[in-house]
């Protein structure tokens, strides 16, 4: 069921509780391969609503967490000024195509706005092309910074 | 970064024609659009056929439709019908490619072909024209 607006209308979109771990292990395990439990207890623990600039929302259906987002606002890293950024998406794998990914952005992007801000970025893999079709068919097109990196050796200085 | 005139072409007909599902338009049409003629488009019609993404309805008053999946089908399905080899690994049939400066150089190209690829493969047809919808408001 959706609403006029095309989103899932019976999802519930609310901010991540410490009794949301469990769930939100199991999602990322199914995105990544890989289970973090201690990296989520204490993300949940960071961002759960101490400071406003921090976002971890939770898409809940009849009870049932399915999806997360984790987003934050910052503001002059990399020269950039005040800026909202998406570090994390999942959404349960029974769940996928239902529209639930697009309305945790959406309510992501809406407390952006809420707090002023009026950029939104994100950065992903580029062999991961359907997290990268997600982004884009939300509206997102490549910014103006390149992300660099350099492997650091311990037996000899760059 | 530019296209082969087929591939643009291509690119300018599927994206019209996904515009307008409804609608079957003559390949006249989507020539007079983008100011191209009707034969130098007929060829690229017919591989967009053989590719399964338009379907020609032939007679009086005939024309095309698109007939592939608008979110699945991305800007670089339809490169690769007409252009496969160009986002390959670089220079692997240059010459000097096995010096150091070939293989050097061909990183650096290589950086840029995978940035290319990974936009490519990442925005579908439905995408486009949420973009082209956006860009008009």
């Amino acid at each position: 069921m959706h609403a006029a607006d095309g989103m899932p209308a019976d999802l519930i979109i609310r901010e991540a509780k410490p009794g949301d771990l469990g769930a939100i292990v199991e999602i990322d395990k199914q995105v990544s391969g890989v289970k973090k439990t201690r990296y989520w207890r204490d993300t949940l623990e960071l961002y759960g609503g101490h400071r406003e600039s921090d976002f971890f929302l939770v898409a809940e259906r009849e009870q049932k967490v399915i999806g997360f987002i984790l987003g934050e606002i910052r503001a002059w890293e990399f020269g950039s000024p005040s800026c909202g950024w998406v570090y994390a998406i999942g959404v349960a794998r029974d769940n996928l195509l239902q529209g639930v990914g697009s309305k945790l952005l959406h309510e992501l992007c809406t407390r952006f706005r809420q707090a002023d801000v009026t950029k939104v970025r994100t950065m992903i893999a580029r062999q991961d092309h359907e997290l990268l079709s997600f982004f884009r068919s939300y509206g997102m097109m490549a910014g103006p910074f390149q992300q660099l990196e350099l492997e650091l050796n311990h037996d000899k200085e760059n | 970064m530019n296209l082969q005139r087929a591939t643009r072409l291509a690119l300018y007909a599927v994206l019209e024609l996904a515009d307008q599902p409804d609608q079957q338009l003559s390949r006249a049409e989507i020539a007079e659009k983008f100011g191209v003629s009707s034969n130098h488009l007929s060829k690229v019609m017919r591989e967009l056929g053989k590719a399964g993404l338009v379907e020609a309805v032939r007679g009086v008053g005939g024309g095309y439709w698109f007939c592939g999946n608008a979110k699945r089908t991305t800007l670089m399905d339809i490169i690769e019908i007409f252009e496969p080899a160009r986002f390959d690994r670089a220079g692997q049939r240059e010459p000097g490619r096995d010096t150091d400066l070939g293989r050097t150089l061909n990183l650096v190209l290589d950086e840029i072909n995978e940035t290319i690829h990974a936009t490519l493969n990442s925005i579908s047809i439905k995408t486009m024209l949420q973009i082209k919808d956006r860009s008009r408001l």
